[in-house]
């Protein structure tokens, strides 16, 4: 067993002329949380949607528990896996999106099974159970009949965090899950994600709510045009910030 | 003038033109029902990024859509035996417009697949589905409520189009209507109550198709 959960080394992406990650190194430990930070443009998205292969990338590596993610090495030439294997490996992680992104035409339990039957094959009732246990600790047993366009967007948010743990992922990667809810519905998710953090999930959180950030995370990275611009615990980056321009983000950001 | 209304003979003969509307229904229902497997395939093939699967689907609907029906119906059943693709008069036409049918289902398809926000796919990805089990599971029956407007003015243009396989002599309801009306030569009378029957099919599929709608209809 390979100490890191997540090991990343000298990630490189780029959309076209654009290089957007220029060579970034990440490890996580099992339990971790840690939160990514930094401005809009940083790469702290794409380095999250790189991890699941929503996005290629063009150099470095990625691996959960020492397995390579996305790409292989045959007789000396990168290539992508294949898609059947892609589609497994992504199931090592959950992904939680800024815009829910439930699937309307199924109701919040629905949505929740649909990866149980057809991912990890089980049968109907058996997930129907799983799903309503992941509802019911997201405080939403009483609305899983409910389609997404009857939940409020924290709600909807609340399904789709419960829709991606239920597939028992080994890390979380949350993208900015607050940003599309209005104000008063922001507490009611960050509650959920910090719940799961007690209880030892581990996560990879990208977040502009730095006073979460600041609570729930035992490490956290500050990412600046596309490297890692700082990284280490929260007290310390927040209260003594090394560098000149993690000092600048916070000034601009919310945290007092 | 002097012409008085005489339904008489064209009542005789009903039974006639109900069996031909019958007809009319079941090559509309079959190449539909085939024209929208080839449609769908076609809109997936429309949207993909790759040239060699892209480029002879739009081949396809731009042959389909700039050729007259009438000249593709003939075509198939008097020029393709030529080539020694012989078929009866009902696969023949039933062919033509399932190949027709396919090319407008298929701009159907593709407008209602290109409505289907891309986070949707990216949720299934994240989840480990595959992209099939995401078409399958999640684009195709969102796309399918999406066009079911313009699903349904579709249907019933194609269902019209049946009428023109009387010029190959396939006995479906315009075709009958020609017949009694040399029969009996009441020209006013048979036009009228083929006309009738036409409008009358017509809002019962448009009345259908609402039904479909409400129920499919997503609750907020």
């Amino acid at each position: 067993m390979p100490d890191n959960l997540l090991e990343i080394r000298n990630l490189h992406k780029s959309y076209g002329e654009v290089e957007v990650l220029k060579g970034v190194d990440c490890s996580m430990k099992q339990g971790d949380v840690v939160s990514i930070i930094g401005s809009s443009g940083s790469g702290k998205t794409t380095m999250l949607r790189c991890i699941n292969m929503l996005e290629e990338f063009q150099g470095g590596s990625i691996s959960i528990d020492g397995q390579e993610i996305g790409y292989e090495m045959v007789g000396g030439q990168r290539r992508r896996k294949k898609e059947k294997e892609i589609a497994r490996q992504r199931a090592l992680t959950g992904m939680a999106f800024q815009q829910f992104n439930l699937f309307p035409h199924m109701s919040a339990v629905h949505n929740v099974m649909l990866g149980l039957v057809k991912v990890k094959k089980l049968d109907r009732d058996e997930a129907r159970t799983i799903a309503l246990k992941w509802l019911d600790r997201v405080g939403l047993l009483a609305r899983a009949d409910h389609f997404p366009g009857q939940l409020s967007g924290g709600q909807q948010q609340r399904v789709a965090i419960a829709r991606a743990i239920a597939m028992n992922p080994r890390l979380m990667l949350f993208d900015e899950v607050t940003s599309a809810l209005d104000p008063e519905l922001v507490n009611e998710v960050l509650q959920v994600i910090k719940t799961l953090a007690q209880d030892g999930m581990s996560m990879l959180l990208v977040t502009h709510e730095m006073r979460f950030a600041y609570e729930v995370s035992n490490r956290v990275i500050f990412m600046n045009q596309g490297l890692i611009g700082e990284e280490g615990n929260p007290r310390d980056m927040f209260h003594k910030p090394q560098s000149e321009r993690l000092a600048e983000f916070l000034k601009t950001s919310s945290f007092s | 003038m002097g012409y008085t209304l005489n339904f008489a003979a064209v009542w005789r003969s009903f039974d006639d033109l109900l069996l031909g509307l019958a007809l009319s229904l079941a090559l509309a229902f079959g190449s539909i029902l085939i024209g929208a497997v080839i449609g769908l395939c076609t809109a997936f093939g429309l949207i993909s990024k790759n040239g060699l699967i892209k480029r002879p689907a739009g081949v396809y609907v731009s042959i389909i859509r700039n050729t007259p029906i009438l000249v593709l119906v003939l075509f198939t059943y008097f020029a393709l035996p030529q080539w020694g693709l012989r078929l009866g008069k009902i696969e023949s036409f039933v062919f033509t417009l399932a190949l027709y049918s396919g090319a407008y289902l298929a701009e159907v398809f593709r407008a209602g697949l290109l409505s289907i926000p891309a986070g949707l796919r990216e949720a299934g990805l994240a989840i480990g589905l595959t992209e099939m089990q995401i078409r399958t599971s999640i684009i195709a029956p969102l796309m399918f409520r999406n066009i079911l407007p313009s699903l349904g003015s579709t249907i019933i243009s194609l269902f019209k189009d049946t009428s023109l396989a009387a010029a190959i002599a396939v006995p479906e309801l315009t075709f009958e209507t020609r017949k009694i009306n040399v029969e009996t030569f009441r020209v006013i009378e048979t036009w009228m109550v083929a006309s009738c029957l036409y409008v009358f099919t017509c809002s019962i599929l448009a009345a259908l198709m609402r039904i479909v709608e409400r129920r499919l209809a997503l609750p907020r």
